[in-house]
């Protein structure tokens, strides 16, 4: 039986649950929220917004308030020990233990299990096969490197066949290219396991690469929920648009007079810049040539800045005066 | 190299150290290789050989290491307790407590035993009221180990403390999730953090309990340890070469203890 | 939740538990120091006699052990904190090494120190029937204290980058050294001044064997009425001891919890 076959995939409910600390303030406003069976949800927000502290609620590092429930399938596990939860978690920062090596540190939860050494050592060999790390099983976890330590701490929580997968930042640790190339791997990764997963994480791309559907938090409130196009679409608030991506915001007499509203609201590459005529006049302050496309930063005569992606062949230097049209595929 | 030209004010520090203690031990050590008085062998080999120094070499080093590991023992879950709960009511006053005694010299820690545990200490008023029995722990072995665990444990509990502090609460909570109860988390992560922290503090400690001088002073000097021996060669018997090159031993094995000690701890405060 | 309900019972308990057993003698001999009559019991009234007693006996062995930390601590700041600068600017293993052989007076127990002292320098007639053969003996006890204490301060103040930028701003070295480097240090020096005093006022190891008839210290009269006064009257000396220490020991706390992370300060009374 191959691990991917023998992973159950359960779903995850949370019934009006909040979290105030002792202090009195308030990290969690009641929330429902269900992760459905199989499905990878990523929680995305600033930091502050209680994204970690809901993935500790999901863990039992922390408790709810009174009155919150967490059923993992028909399971209530609210008043269960994190022990005693059967969730796989990778931590923020990875957390592998530095005095047990690779082999170790990935067997440890099946040792506490009482899982018989025969087994065990099958086990962890078909972990290493997972994520690809076979020659390290005996390396010590300070020989490692950064990639290297996120496969371990993920092959760890997969090791103990856990009901629900949690992953707090997986990828926050690792610098920009090998973070293009982790995402990749983990999605394809996800998808084999077919596991229940939340995702914690404050990069709006990688939570629509890694999300069947992502939950938008600010504040400790749950902004909006849905899958990545809807949400990039159809955001809910000025907040959701404004964090998937750059959101443009323009006002005041030229605005209506051209549009008929009072304000604008648009996303840069939905601007579409002209010779100097028709549409609101603007002039361009800086370019960025980035390869694929060129930046433009622009202020409206009255001052307004804001931001337009162009074709790599645009052809307008800082100072020119250009006018602008939106090309909208979502309601402002 | 303009910081060359700094060296120069290190210099009254180092004079006064070669002059006052580098030299004055080098001649310590020469007076014990001096052949006392009636005697045809070294001091150093007569303190080797002779078993009224190796018995209290023997009963100094047991009676530390006694200490050491009770004061241990009992310091880590002090230790941890503190750490782990860094906000309670009443908890610097509790912390100003146990640091205070760190000040208390030798002599007055002999004293206070003397006071709980002496011939009209409170042990022995409740023991004479409850049982009948008197019970006087002051001026033995018993009286100086519990002097030992009394300067030991506040110079242990903070150390330990900070250890405790520096351990990633990311371990014990991904060990949780991965389904390991309280004393599995305490011996599978904990202990193994700890290691080098426990082992330099008992390093400390051993060294420390060595060299202690002024409790047993005041407890009496009757008591067979190696300080009083030196002590008694020294005043009593003025039987310099003798007590020179106990000195000497003491010196090193207290050196070497307290090295051990500060090598683990910058080890363990690297990894961090 | 790392921390189970039964962890923190028992270590509020174990922790009372030592509270209580390095607090109660102390109480102990506070009120013997104050009790008319200790082995009747408090019963017998409160008095300050036994201080009264304490101060006419042994006032000079107070002034003095005051006098001996005083010049301790001039000694070990003027000594000690250009030190501590050479050894902050000079990383390496030589000065590891330097650092290592000033903490050996502390390593080694200050009986073998005394004894040194007194085999290499005790038949230097004034010296050896002086106060400043016991000063000399508690800066080198409490030199590395200090310099531990200034190093400290200057690492956290990233000192050696300041010095250079003084420096290229041409400032000589004597006006670094004073308007750089020991206000930057300040707080350094503050705390091994307070651990200095400290040590020195309660140093009893090397004092014992140093001193001489005429040269008592705090210490050595304590020891002495612990052998041959009546139980009042070495609580109630004790017990001025202990109220040397208090502000000083409020004082060393004070600042560690201003300066340190863990707030915890490195002491070690000779024991």
């Amino acid at each position: 039986m191959t691990l991917a076959s023998s992973l159950q995939a359960l779903s995850i409910t949370l019934t009006h649950c909040a979290k105030t600390w002792p202090d009195g303030s308030r990290a969690l406003e009641p929330l429902n929220l269900e992760v459905r069976a199989g499905e990878t949800l990523a929680l995305l927000g600033p930091s502050g917004c209680g994204k970690t502290t809901l993935l500790r609620m999901i863990c039992g590092l922390e408790k709810t308030d009174a009155g919150g429930t967490i059923r993992f399938g028909s399971d209530d596990v609210t008043r269960t020990a994190p022990e005693a939860r059967g969730v796989g978690v990778v931590f923020q920062g990875y957390a592998l233990f530095p005095n047990m090596n690779v082999a170790q540190n990935i067997g440890y939860g099946l040792k506490i299990r009482g899982v018989d050494s025969v087994t065990r050592h099958r086990r962890v060999t078909e972990m290493l096969e997972l994520v690809e790390l076979e020659a390290l099983a005996e390396r010590r976890i300070d020989q490692l490197s950064g990639g290297q330590r996120q496969r371990v701490a993920l092959a760890r929580a997969i090791a103990i066949e856990p009901r629900v997968l949690l992953l707090d930042e997986p990828l926050t640790a690792l610098d920009a290219r090998l973070r293009q190339q982790l995402r990749v791997d983990l999605s394809a990764l996800l998808k084999k396991l077919g596991i229940t997963c939340v995702i914690v994480t404050h990069d709006q791309e990688e939570a629509m690469m890694l999300g069947d559907r992502v939950a938008v938090m600010s504040a400790g409130r749950l902004e909006q929920l849905g899958n990545p196009e809807m949400l990039y679409r159809q955001p809910a608030s000025n907040f959701v648009a404004d964090f998937l991506g750059t959101l443009c915001h323009l006002r005041g007499g030229p605005v209506k007079h051209h549009h008929g509203v009072d304000s604008l609201t648009f996303r840069p590459h939905e601007v579409q810049l002209q010779a100097p005529g028709h549409g609101l006049a603007a002039s361009i302050r800086a370019r960025f040539y980035l390869g694929s496309h060129v930046r433009f930063e622009l202020v409206l005569d009255d001052g307004q800045p804001f931001t337009a992606l162009a074709g790599p062949d645009a052809p307008w230097q800082p100072g020119d005066s250009v006018s602008i049209t939106l090309n909208q595929t979502h309601a402002a | 190299m303009g910081r060359r030209a700094w060296l120069i004010i290190a210099i009254p520090a180092v004079t006064l150290f070669i002059a006052f203690w580098l030299l004055p031990m080098a001649k310590l050590a020469g007076l014990g290789a001096a052949t006392p008085q009636g005697m045809d062998v070294s001091a150093y080999w007569l303190v080797l050989t002779q078993p009224r120094y190796w018995q209290s070499l023997a009963n100094t080093v047991g009676l530390s290491l006694a200490a050491t590991l009770a004061t241990l023992a009992i310091a880590l879950p002090v230790s941890r307790f503190l750490a782990r709960h860094p906000a309670f009511p009443g908890r610097r006053v509790l912390m100003s407590l146990l640091i205070f005694p760190l000040a208390f010299p030798g002599v007055v820690v002999g004293f206070l035993v003397i006071l709980a545990t002496g011939r009209q200490g409170v042990l022995n008023t409740l023991a004479k009221a409850i049982s009948g029995e008197p019970m006087v722990l002051a001026y033995g072995m018993a009286g100086l180990f519990i002097g030992y665990l009394y300067f030991l444990l506040p110079r242990t509990i903070g150390v330990l403390m900070a250890a405790v502090e520096g351990i990633d609460k990311h371990w014990l909570e991904a060990a949780q999730t991965l389904g390991a109860s309280p004393w599995r988390r305490f011996v599978d992560i904990e202990l193994p953090a700890l290691t080098s922290a426990l082992t330099a503090a008992g390093a400390m400690c051993f060294a420390t309990a060595m060299g202690a001088f002024g409790t047993v002073f005041t407890l009496g000097t009757k008591i067979d340890v190696l300080p009083i021996t030196i002590y008694d060669e020294f005043t009593n018997y003025a039987n310099i070469p003798v007590a020179a090159a106990l000195s000497v031993v003491l010196g090193l094995a207290t050196w070497a203890a307290l090295y051990i000690a500060n090598t683990l701890a910058s080890r363990s405060a690297q990894r961090r | 939740m790392t921390h189970s309900r039964f962890d923190t019972r028992l270590g509020l308990t174990i922790t009372l538990v030592v509270t209580a057993f390095l607090i109660g003698p102390v109480l102990l001999s506070v009120t013997a120091g104050l009790t008319k009559n200790y082995f009747v019991g408090l019963s017998s009234g409160l008095t300050l006699d036994w201080v009264t007693q304490v101060w006419d006996l042994y006032a000079d062995t107070i002034w003095r052990s005051y006098g001996v930390a005083l010049a301790t601590l001039a000694t070990t700041t003027l000594i000690g904190v250009p030190a501590a600068w050479v050894l902050t600017l000079f990383p390496g293993r030589l000065s590891r090494l330097l650092e290592e052989l000033l903490t050996l007076p502390v390593a080694v127990p200050g009986l073998a120190t005394a004894l040194a002292l007194i085999v290499s320098w005790g038949s230097v007639g004034w010296l050896r029937s002086s106060v400043l053969f016991i000063v000399i003996g508690h800066v080198l006890f409490t030199l590395p204290f200090m310099v531990r204490a200034v190093r400290a301060g200057m690492q956290g103040a990233d000192l050696v980058v300041l010095d250079e930028a003084a420096a290229t701003l041409g400032a000589s070295r004597r006006q670094r050294f004073f308007d750089i480097i020991v206000p930057a240090a300040r707080s350094g020096i503050v705390t091994g001044a307070l651990t200095v005093v400290t040590l020195s006022i309660g140093e009893f190891n090397l004092t014992w064997l140093l001193h001489t008839p005429l040269t008592k210290t705090l210490p050595v009269g304590l020891a002495d009425s612990y052998a041959s006064m009546r139980l009042e009257v070495a609580s109630a000396y004790t017990l001025v001891f202990l109220l040397m220490l208090l502000p000083l020991m409020v004082g060393l706390q004070w600042f560690a919890a201003r300066t340190t992370r863990t707030g915890s300060i490195t002491l070690g009374a000779s024991t």
